[in-house]
């Protein structure tokens, strides 16, 4: 593996760390779900690139599904439910954006000191792309616990999905990664679907999960 | 060997019964018919495990059969049966009170099936990535049958199961990957560097940094499966608004899957002499949620979320014990696992029905049941006697293992797991007098119950406590001594 190659690798899934960012100071919907289908249009480049630097023609597959599926119908599908719902307007962030982007940061350092130690005997390529891919993991569950509305958490936990996917075609000869990646993407769909099926508008008259957070079987 | 010899073998058939009678149950409409094919394929399942203590097929590629898992599959099976049983009386009740309509008993059924099949899987796989997404098929299913009833709080607790369960779903798969990144070098990129049986005999070789930091994460993610405090947000949720049949099984089965995940993973760190021994962050998840639980037992106004939070204590207490380790506490971690499986399905069995005579879940509105309801409100003391720990049961026969072995090592440990034990023996019996004596609050409706699974599982659970057959307590001693 020649060192261009394992540069425009690392170059993709650093690529997809700033995405990420980007992901969690974006205070419109619309803005939110661009970004996102971004994120998984770098994604599927990765994965791409990741079967041709490998010879693993069996890792397109994976990139496919997040061109189609993540960058182009889960995005249109999701800007239709926040239509629907009337959310098009904010985002409420939890704490700010300042002390977020902060706290990412600290994150971003912390697995790329945690990946770098333990995996040191693994190759570059694996090891730089574990660094980038607990990253975006991390970033996407931090996206997760700062927003509040369904939505955009649903957007954190893809993101957060998306740095799963990028770890998994990472690590080179990995078998069954073709059907973990179509299980995963059942989940994604599932979640997506549920959105539809929970109607969580029409019951809870929001899709804040705070207002959810009222409805639990026993009040205190 | 022509290991193609037997093209039926036991595992292919654990996992084609349910997976062919999920199909079925999809297809077919009227839910008598349904609950009773539901019985028996079950039953079916139940005769493959059975079959597995009398000859096991040599290990495959994908499906593998071993003393560890043959206890869990057995267990499984049995308690699915049981359930099986009691659900065909529960829904029939739900289906006459209009809260189930025929379409989502198909539906249910269908979904019973598959939650089977996928646990089967999860159970039997000898390949990580293939045991992972089993359990997410197990989660999937579970989150569709836990918001069934349509009502807020049961969409709700199936939004937050959905969420949580994914994201520990999610940092597992994380785990699972670093674990195949550290058995790479040394087993090559091949099927083997995913499967158990490869892996545990080159365990010693993998790069002991890459097993920390997957640990890290397969117990973050299984536990927050297995309703570890503090990830446990959505467990009484999920087993308070869902259907009683499903409360059971979470409790008694797929709680035990995500604890058995566990347990293979950290198979692999003991016997890498240069890994961090995995003992310690188990034995403080275990305590941390035995002691948090026993406390908020006592803040519970709805009786089905009280005994989540007991289920919450157990598995805490049972993680304690295989977070300790050593032939003792790994036996009594197992036994008390298969008799807190026995007793919790129990539990859920009367309150199902107790929550149909009364109309309600809400323990204020429960009242004098062994007067109203000799039955069902003896049979829940039984099961809250069981569960708290009181001899003669099994369950104080576990208890009494675990808390003996630790102080032999650790006497502070011990203290404190008493001291939780106690706290929650306290909160079960003040609910227990509200509920089960005193004068008769709510409705005195009878309730066409069906009592043998609730007695079939208190007897075995009574059975336990007094004699433990010397067969399977060597069973038990041999699969201790493999958990190491």
């Amino acid at each position: 593996m020649d060192a261009t190659s394992l540069d425009v690798a690392h170059m993709l899934a650093g690529g997809m760390v700033l995405v990420s960012f980007m992901l969690l100071y974006q205070d419109r919907m619309f803005a939110l779900l661009n970004m996102f289908a971004l994120h998984a249009v770098i994604l599927s480049l990765s994965v791409a690139w990741q079967a041709l630097i490998q010879s693993a023609p069996h890792l397109f597959v994976p990139a496919a599904i997040a061109l189609l599926l993540k960058g182009m119908i889960i995005p249109l599908a999701l800007r239709r439910v926040v239509i629907r719902l009337g959310i098009h307007r904010t985002i409420e962030t939890v704490g700010g954006i300042g002390p977020t982007m902060l706290f990412g940061m600290g994150i971003s350092a912390l697995s790329m000191v945690v990946m770098f130690k333990a995996a040191a005997t693994a190759d570059p390529l694996a090891r730089e792309d574990l660094a980038f891919a607990l990253s975006v993991l991390l970033l996407g569950l931090l996206m997760m616990v700062t927003r509040r509305n369904a939505v955009s958490q649903i957007v954190g936990f893809m993101s957060l999905e998306n740095g799963l996917i990028l770890a998994a075609t990472g690590a080179k000869g990995m078998p069954l990664v073709v059907e973990i990646s179509v299980a995963f993407s059942v989940l994604i769909a599932f979640i997506v679907i549920g959105v539809f099926l929970f109607r969580i508008r029409e019951r809870f008259d929001s899709v804040d999960l705070k207002a959810l957070d009222e409805f639990r079987g026993e009040r205190r | 060997v022509n290991s193609y010899a037997i093209p039926f073998d036991a595992p292919t058939a654990l996992l084609a019964i349910p997976g062919v009678a999920g199909t079925l149950l999809c297809l077919l409409p009227g839910y008598r018919l349904a609950a009773r094919i539901n019985i028996v394929a079950t039953l079916a399942t139940m005769l493959a495990a059975l079959s597995l203590l009398v000859a096991r097929p040599p290990p495959g590629v994908f499906l593998f059969v071993d003393d560890l898992n043959v206890v869990f599959v057995l267990l499984s099976a049995f308690v699915a049966l049981t359930t099986s049983i009691f659900s065909a009386s529960y829904i029939a009740h739900e289906l006459e009170i209009g809260r189930l309509t025929p379409r989502y008993l198909r539906f249910y059924h269908a979904m019973y099936q598959i939650l089977m099949f996928a646990m089967n899987l999860g159970l039997l796989a000898n390949n990580i990535g293939l045991m992972w997404v089993a359990i997410e098929l197990a989660t999937l299913t579970t989150v569709l049958m836990v918001g069934i009833y349509r009502t807020h709080e049961a969409l709700e607790a199936a939004w937050k199961y959905f969420i949580l369960g994914s994201v520990g779903i999610a940092l597992a798969l994380f785990g699972t990957i670093l674990v195949y990144l550290a058995a790479r070098p040394v087993l090559g990129e091949t099927q083997d560097a995913m499967a158990w049986t490869a892996l545990i005999g080159k365990a010693s070789a993998f790069a002991p940094n890459l097993l920390n930091v997957a640990f890290v994460f397969l117990m973050l993610g299984y536990g927050t499966k297995v309703g570890l405090a503090p990830l446990h947000a959505w467990l009484p949720d999920a087993h308070a608004e869902g259907p009683t049949p499903i409360s059971a099984v979470l409790s008694g089965l797929l709680l035990n899957v995500a604890l058995y995940a566990l347990l293979r993973f950290k198979m692999l760190l003991t016997s890498n002499a240069a890994a961090y021994a995995p003992g310690p962050l188990m034995v403080t998840m275990g305590l941390v949620s035995l002691i948090f639980a026993g406390f908020m037992l006592y803040r519970r106004r709805d009786i089905k979320r009280m005994f989540a939070y007991s289920s919450i204590e157990h598995m805490g207490l049972i993680t304690f014990a295989f977070g300790m380790g050593g032939p003792l506490a790994n036996f009594a971690g197992l036994m008390h696992m298969t008799m807190h499986s026995l007793t919790k399905s129990a539990i859920f069995y009367t309150v199902g029905h107790i929550a149909q005579a009364k109309g309600t879940q809400k323990m204020a509105d429960i009242g004098g049941l062994t007067e109203s309801h000799p039955i069902l409100g003896w049979g829940l003391v039984m099961g809250v006697v069981a569960i708290a720990g009181l001899p003669p049961l099994g369950i104080f026969m576990s208890e009494f293992l675990i808390v003996t072995s630790t102080f032999a090592r650790e006497p502070l440990l011990a203290l404190l797991v008493v001291f939780g034990l106690l706290v929650a023996f306290g909160a079960l019996f003040w609910r227990l007098n509200e509920v089960a004596f005193g004068e008769v609050i709510g409705k005195s409706s009878p309730v066409r119950a069906s009592y043998a699974p609730l007695f079939a599982h208190l007897g075995l659970v009574l059975a336990a406590g007094i004699h433990m057959p010397a067969a399977l307590v060597a069973w038990f001693q041999n699969v201790a001594r493999m958990l190491g």
